[in-house]
């Protein structure tokens, strides 16, 4: 007994272990808290959990590791793809295969591993379409993955051997060939699969970037011709980098194929494709946990905008263009900028520019919102029968007062924002030079 | 033979169409280097704006007025978006005109609803112009013919004829040049922006009545355009022509012919029966991959031919 608590006691002393807790504690609590969340919507007078929770956070999972793969190819190498999907696809199709199999009691293995057959399958057909895709970089190398993904998109809806034509190939997820004696049925088991594979496979990306291959893929996205001087053949690295990202993909479809026991055509369409690449880019390329944070915010959105408006993939739409524009960086690069400001601890100066630009930005963003709603009730909400109701409040979209008050905030909003904006540059611009100077001398 | 002289006339028509898409889109990706994506959204905003247009003022005036809004369109989007995506990179302005294309599609859906909307043919134009082996040849894709080809004529006199076609045509390979001989490069970039969209927008006017006006019909266009422009090769209008016509031709084609891999093989004394592994590939009939063609095209000439046709530089 008094050996374990000298031996506790000499691990809390250890100088590396204290500054290993130090340096990750908010991973560990950020884990923690993901393991709990399931259980702060519990109902625990029905006892039972929040469906609709536990299939959010599941599908936040899998999009979190699709996006960090796809970032794999945007963000590390910079390959832009647009038939990211088919790679999660084909993995999905492929375990939801081998689920059926194994049911069928053709072969034996647990649930827990069946993520690696989409993983491994994933990593096949990137090797093969790798192979092809990556002889060519940049915009040639956009549109023979947006050609890729067209092609299998149209194969999976032909071909009804593999694919099951349009209405796909379904499963019945409990085997009870589980390594855990769990059984898959309820959601949260699932959920728990879902969080386990997640934390393996970002753990195994951040891995990835710090390895020779993750940095070579760095060099070659930002010049590739020096690459070439020091003697790495681009292509191949190219190659490595798209076949890694499709083994993680693949990881994420076989999540897919569980978490929904159903996969289709959808699964490999532009849709998803465009999706990975929404995720990414708004949450931010240039930092690792960006796409996570992406992939959190359009899954929220997707989930809870659409229960509000039917119009909320316009408003996506317009945060993506005003990010590419205005942000390249994405969310987590916004935040990054804020990052040596407050080290230098400025961060306060900031706060009376983002008070005069922020509110007239909220009300143009009300005015634009109200618009876009009040178009959508007189278009489609009409013929569904619906009406525009604001805080219970039925409005009369026909009546010209709605619109004028939205044309209204918009205009205004936007006007006092734009005549604010000079003052911010000036206060940014300011502190970027402080900060500058201070680092010099 | 008839099916084939019908087949032809069908393929020139829809290879045209793709043609006054294409030629507008091959001038802005070699001029700026942009692959843009809405450009077949500009071709869907042309559509819904003649239908529009011509539900309060008929067809003809919407011939005119649509092609000139879609124009002022495209040059907003080049001033306002594309300069400002600019700076951020090529892949940055790649994903603001994606982000343009998803934008348009759900603005139109939201506007005009999700279902196609009903854009007919002008009165004036509704009847057969001739018979050809008892199949009736329409007048309106006649006048679809006539006015992709004065397009065709007045694009080419303009390239090769007028000072500004000059201008263009040196900005496409020595714009550093052109600015230090002191044209304006950035005017020449917005106009040649305006004036694709306004060509793609004089294509969804006379394309959108003769296929259907949809939210999807950018989506399905869009990449077709693109294969035309990679296939003809970057910065050559005649590549872009060749490759239209190729392309019209394929597709009109491969819809005709009723036949499959299996039955080439029967007629080489190969029998395919149903429990062959690839049985399903081998008996799948032409007409059912038609839409496939286009996209396999493009891979296979991406990899192997990265030139394209008459290209003079890699994409």
């Amino acid at each position: 007994m008094t050996t374990v608590v000298r031996w506790a006691g000499n691990i809390a002393g250890d100088p590396g272990i204290r500054s290993a807790a130090r340096r990750y504690w908010p991973y560990v609590a950020l884990l923690a808290f993901t393991i709990v969340l399931p259980w702060l919507f519990y109902d625990w007078s029905k006892a039972r959990h929040a469906g609709f929770v536990v299939s959010l956070l599941s599908q936040m999972g899998l999009m979190i590791i699709f996006a960090l793969s796809f970032n794999m190819q945007m963000g590390e190498a910079g390959l832009l793809s647009f038939g990211h999907a088919v790679y999660l696809g084909l993995g999905g199709y492929v375990t939801i295969h081998v689920i059926n199999a194994v049911r069928l009691g053709q072969f034996w293995l647990p649930m827990e591993l069946m993520p690696l057959v989409g993983g491994l399958s994933g990593l096949m057909f990137s090797i093969v379409f790798g192979y092809m895709v990556t002889k060519r970089h940049g915009t040639a190398y956009a549109m023979i993955t947006l050609g890729l993904g067209e092609l299998v998109t149209a194969a999976a809806v032909m071909f009804n051997g593999f694919f099951g034509g349009e209405g796909g190939i379904t499963a019945n997820r409990i085997l009870k060939t589980s390594l855990l004696g769990l059984s898959y049925g309820p959601g949260i088991q699932v959920y728990y699969l879902i969080l386990a594979w997640t934390v393996i496979c970002v753990l195994a990306m951040l891995l990835l970037t710090q390895v020779p291959l993750g940095r070579m893929a760095n060099a070659c996205r930002d010049n590739f011709e020096r690459a070439q001087f020091v003697g790495y053949d681009p292509r191949m690295v190219r190659f490595y980098q798209c076949a890694l990202s499709g083994f993680f993909a693949g990881i994420a479809g076989a999540l897919y194929a569980i978490d929904y026991e159903i996969v289709t055509f959808d699964a490999v369409s532009a849709i998803l494709s465009g999706n990975a690449l929404l995720m990414t880019f708004i949450g931010g390329v240039g930092v690792f946990w960006g796409p996570i944070v992406g992939a959190v915010l359009i899954t929220l959105l997707q989930s809870w905008m659409s229960l509000i408006s039917n119009a909320w993939l316009i408003y996506v739409a317009v945060l993506f263009i005003v990010m590419v524009i205005y942000a390249p960086g994405g969310v987590a690069g916004l935040f990054m900028a804020h990052v040596p400001i407050w080290r230098a601890g400025r961060l306060s100066a900031l706060a009376v520019p983002y008070l005069r630009i922020l509110p007239p930005a909220l009300i143009g963003v009300a005015g634009f919102a109200g618009l876009v709603e009040l178009t959508y009730f007189v278009t489609i909400g009409s013929g569904q029968g619906k009406t525009l109701n604001v805080f219970h409040l039925a409005i009369n979209t026909s009546s010209p007062a709605p619109w004028l008050l939205a044309s209204g905030l918009l205009a205004l909003g936007t006007t006092i924002a734009l005549s604010q904006r000079r003052a911010f540059t000036t206060v940014w611009d300011e502190l970027a030079e402080h900060i500058r100077t201070k680092e010099r001398g | 033979m008839e099916l084939a002289l019908v087949t032809l006339l069908n393929g020139l028509v829809y290879g045209m169409l793709l043609f006054m898409l294409a030629s507008g889109l091959t001038l802005i990706f070699s001029l700026m280097g942009v692959l843009n994506f809405a450009h077949a959204s500009i071709y869907m905003i042309g559509a819904y704006l003649a239908y529009q247009i011509s539900q309060m003022l008929g067809f003809w005036p919407a011939l005119i007025v649509a092609p000139a809004l879609c124009g002022a369109i495209g040059a907003a989007i080049e001033m306002y978006g594309l300069r400002k995506a600019h700076r951020n990179g090529h892949i940055a302005e790649l994903l603001f005109t994606f982000g343009v294309a998803f934008l348009v599609e759900k603005g139109v859906q939201m506007i005009w609803g999700l279902a196609p909307v009903p854009y007919r043919v002008p009165a004036e134009l509704n009847f057969a112009l001739f018979t050809i082996y008892g199949t009736n040849f329409h007048a309106y894709r006649g006048f679809m013919l006539l006015i992709s080809m004065l397009m065709f004529l007045a694009i080419w006199l303009m390239i090769t004829r007028t000072r500004i076609g000059l201008i263009i045509q040196a900005a496409l390979t020595h714009p550093e040049m052109v600015a230090a001989l002191g044209h304006n490069v950035p005017r020449v970039f917005t106009t040649v922006f305006a004036g694709g969209s306004a060509l793609a927008g004089l294509a969804g006017v006379i394309g959108g009545n003769y296929l259907v006006t949809e939210p999807a019909m950018a989506f399905t266009m869009g990449p077709i355009v693109f294969v035309v422009v990679v296939f003809g090769g970057l910065g050559s209008l005649t590549g872009c022509f060749i490759a239209s016509l190729i392309m019209g031709f394929v597709q009109s084609f491969a819809v005709v012919f009723d036949v499959s891999l299996a039955d080439l093989l029967a007629h080489l004394g190969i029998a395919v029966s149903p429990e062959n592994a690839f049985a399903e590939v081998l008996t799948l009939p032409l007409p059912r991959i038609a839409a496939l063609l286009p996209f396999l095209l493009l891979i296979l000439v991406l990899i192997f031919k990265p030139r394209g046709l008459m290209g003079t530089r890699d994409t």
